[in-house]
């Protein structure tokens, strides 16, 4: 049982991570569909990183910063030169998978360290709660921390407020005096950072050697989480623990031999997901405010 | 500082120029790419852009390949045109070729060419249906249908990776998860040129193509209908106040484009494989997207575009084969062409200045 709960939260951490940075992104007001590609680099980045200097924690640092480069990339053609955000982000993804997969190829074979747990002291000595909150991996920690301070920043904090105002409606926030492009950079790079680090952690804790296209479609899922949450950061954690038990369930259901084909338990995360995304966007359709009103939308700067 | 001024008309010059520029510097930075990772960049680029027209039989594969790619970017021009955007095409393919493949397999011994006709038909609504989930989802719930329809790629690769492995095994396969072959009826035959032979594995689907481009021509610039989707997609205020109905439009172009994706895919594993396998479509469905942005979402653009992706995917398979690049490299080069394309549609609509204060 505590085995099983630890898997699951280990499952849900990438989508975690992925999606509270897509969150931040797209409150700004730019719809990134690059999540998954920003999420393979992270991951063979952090493969390279580690097979190179043989520590996990230099994982983490080359995940995040393979996800910022696929951001900025993301960044100068939608934001500078006011391309498509869709096409963009498909471009992207299709880019990451051609670019990792050149870059994992020598990697082939080798596997890595995985991540080590951190104890955190007395908290950890509780029974079964200790064990399944307080050993865990820096990142699992990490995103949390991430979780709280993002509410914090996007509800309390004046730059968060303004980041909020850029994503709710350029214009205005363009003509009070603020630096629209330059926030939307900002956010784009940080949801980038956090899509790598969730992609390094698959490499890093779920499965420690390069396959190509390792991911499979769990940026996508991230994209979907965001939704799912509508845009409130804490009911991420919510919906990342559901895909993950999904995922968990229908393992578990494989392994122990159910009499559903193994085929068919491994389409339930993606259907769960279409399931999740109608049941959350019909309520969405009559109450649209929690929808950024310029997602999607090119800022053209007037100077 | 780059400062963007809008022009007061599309510039002609750009439309036609920014194709091929982004052509150009996708080559130029796919070789710095290469050269970066230690790959000889002038053998590269001999493999991936001559080596595909060194021989009459290489020429006539290029076109085998780009049928399937200018079928679905057909389709998914509707789409890309109205602003709807289905990204699940690969799906479609293969539910389209999994119904008109399982209904070819009710008659086993059929030898006329019928039932290749009746295949088309039943990919077409095969395709169109794995379409429908994400359009009704669309018009009555609201919901993303680029989430929906690409969730449903994966929910197709697993479902014909079941029905092969499964149902439709054929007992006499020794194991491997391979249908049944086709019956004659359903097969799609190579194409002999009187005084040559075959050339390559050119066959008659390609003339569904021959069809279908002046059709689509005709639909989208002569009739209300392709009025209507041009506008919906330009314009979204200027289609509510004309009254056209948006909903109505949505979904015709998803199950439009959805089937003809499915019809690609009949005619590529009637043409090409004779049989369900696992894998049916190698990301068709997926490249597709470039085939439509690289053809400008024209149908004669698509033509080429498709004809130009075609070459680069035999291209690299060719660099696999001799100097061990992996496959998957042409992700890269289409991801690099479809920045620059986009770039150039900007330049379209707006003059670029430079100038070096702030």
């Amino acid at each position: 049982m505590e085995s099983l709960i630890l898997t699951i939260i280990a499952t849900s951490i990438p989508l975690l991570m992925a999606a509270i940075g897509e969150l931040v992104t797209e409150k700004s007001g730019v719809l990134n569909l690059g999540v998954e590609g920003m999420m393979l680099s992270g991951a063979v980045g952090a493969l390279g990183a580690v097979l190179w200097l043989e520590n996990p924690y230099f994982g983490i640092i080359a995940g995040a910063m393979s996800g910022l480069f696929m951001a900025c990339i993301f960044s100068v053609f939608t934001i500078n030169f006011m391309t498509n955000q869709v096409a963009t982000g498909l471009g992207l993804t299709i880019f990451a998978t051609g670019l990792t997969g050149l870059a994992g190829a020598p990697l082939v074979g080798k596997t890595i360290p995985s991540l080590p747990k951190i104890e955190i002291f007395l908290l950890s000595d509780i029974p079964f709660i200790g064990n399944i909150l307080f050993k865990q991996d820096l990142v699992a920690y990490l995103s949390i921390g991430i979780i709280i301070l993002i509410t914090y920043f996007l509800k309390y904090s004046k730059p968060g407020i303004i980041l909020r105002a850029v994503g709710d409606n350029h214009t205005s926030a363009h003509s009070v005096g603020y630096p629209v492009k330059k926030i939307r950079w900002y956010a784009t790079c940080f949801g980038g950072m956090c899509a790598g680090v969730g992609g390094a952690y698959i490499p890093l804790v779920l499965t420690p050697h390069w396959s190509e296209g390792m991911t499979a479609g769990r940026g996508w899922i991230a994209l979907a989480l965001v939704v799912f949450a509508s845009w409130i950061p804490w009911r991420i954690i919510v919906g990342a623990l559901i895909f993950g038990g999904i995922t968990i369930a229908q393992l578990v259901g494989q392994a122990r031999g159910w009499a559903i084909p193994s085929q068919i338990l491994s389409m339930m995360p993606y259907l769960a997901t279409i399931i999740a995304l109608t049941i959350i966007s019909s309520r969405i359709s009559k109450n649209n405010s929690v929808v950024p009103a310029s997602l999607g939308k090119p800022f053209f700067d007037t100077q | 500082m780059i400062t963007f001024t809008p022009r007061d008309k599309v510039s002609n010059y750009w439309t036609l120029i920014g194709p091929i520029l982004s052509i150009i510097l996708t080559v130029i930075f796919g070789l710095l790419i290469f050269t970066f990772l230690g790959f000889d960049p002038a053998e590269t680029l001999y493999q991936i852009f001559i080596s595909p027209f060194s021989r009459i039989d290489r020429v006539s594969d290029i076109f085998v390949k780009a049928c399937p790619l200018i079928i679905v970017g057909i389709g998914l021009m509707f789409c890309f045109k109205a602003n709807v955007w289905n990204i699940g095409a690969e799906g479609q393919f293969i539910m389209g070729t999994l119904l008109a493949g399982a209904f070819a397999l009710l008659f086993p011994n059929v030898e006329t060419k019928l039932l290749i006709i009746c295949m088309l038909f039943i990919g077409f609504i095969g395709g169109a249906l794995w379409a429908f989930i994400p359009a009704i989802l669309k018009t009555r719930l609201n919901v993303n249908e680029i989430l929906v329809s690409l969730m449903l790629v994966y929910v197709a690769m697993l479902f014909i990776d079941f029905i092969v492995r499964g149902p439709l095994r054929d007992p006499m396969s020794f194991g491997f998860p391979l249908s049944k072959p086709y019956p004659e009826g359903a097969l799609i035959n190579k194409i002999s040129f009187p005084g040559i032979g075959y050339l390559g594995q050119l066959h008659y689907g390609i003339l569904f193509i021959i069809f279908l481009i002046p059709l689509t021509w005709i639909f989208i610039n002569k009739t209300l209908g392709g009025f209507k989707i041009n506008v919906l997609g330009s314009a979204p205020k200027a289609a509510r106040f004309a009254g056209f109905s948006k909903d109505k439009i949505t979904m015709t172009v998803l199950l439009l484009s959805g089937g003809l994706a499915g019809v690609a895919g009949v005619i590529e594993v009637s043409a090409n494989i004779g049989q369900l396998q696992p894998e049916v479509s190698f990301g068709y469905g997926f490249t597709a997207i470039i085939v439509a942005f690289l053809g400008r979402l024209s149908p004669v653009g698509i033509l080429f575009a498709g004809v130009i992706i075609a070459t680069v995917k035999l291209g690299a398979d060719n660099a696999q084969m001799t100097m061990g690049i992996p496959k998957v490299v042409t992700g890269l080069f289409e991801g690099i062409l479809l920045f620059f394309l986009l770039t150039g549609e900007t330049l379209q609509k707006y003059k670029i200045k430079w100038s070096w204060n702030k």
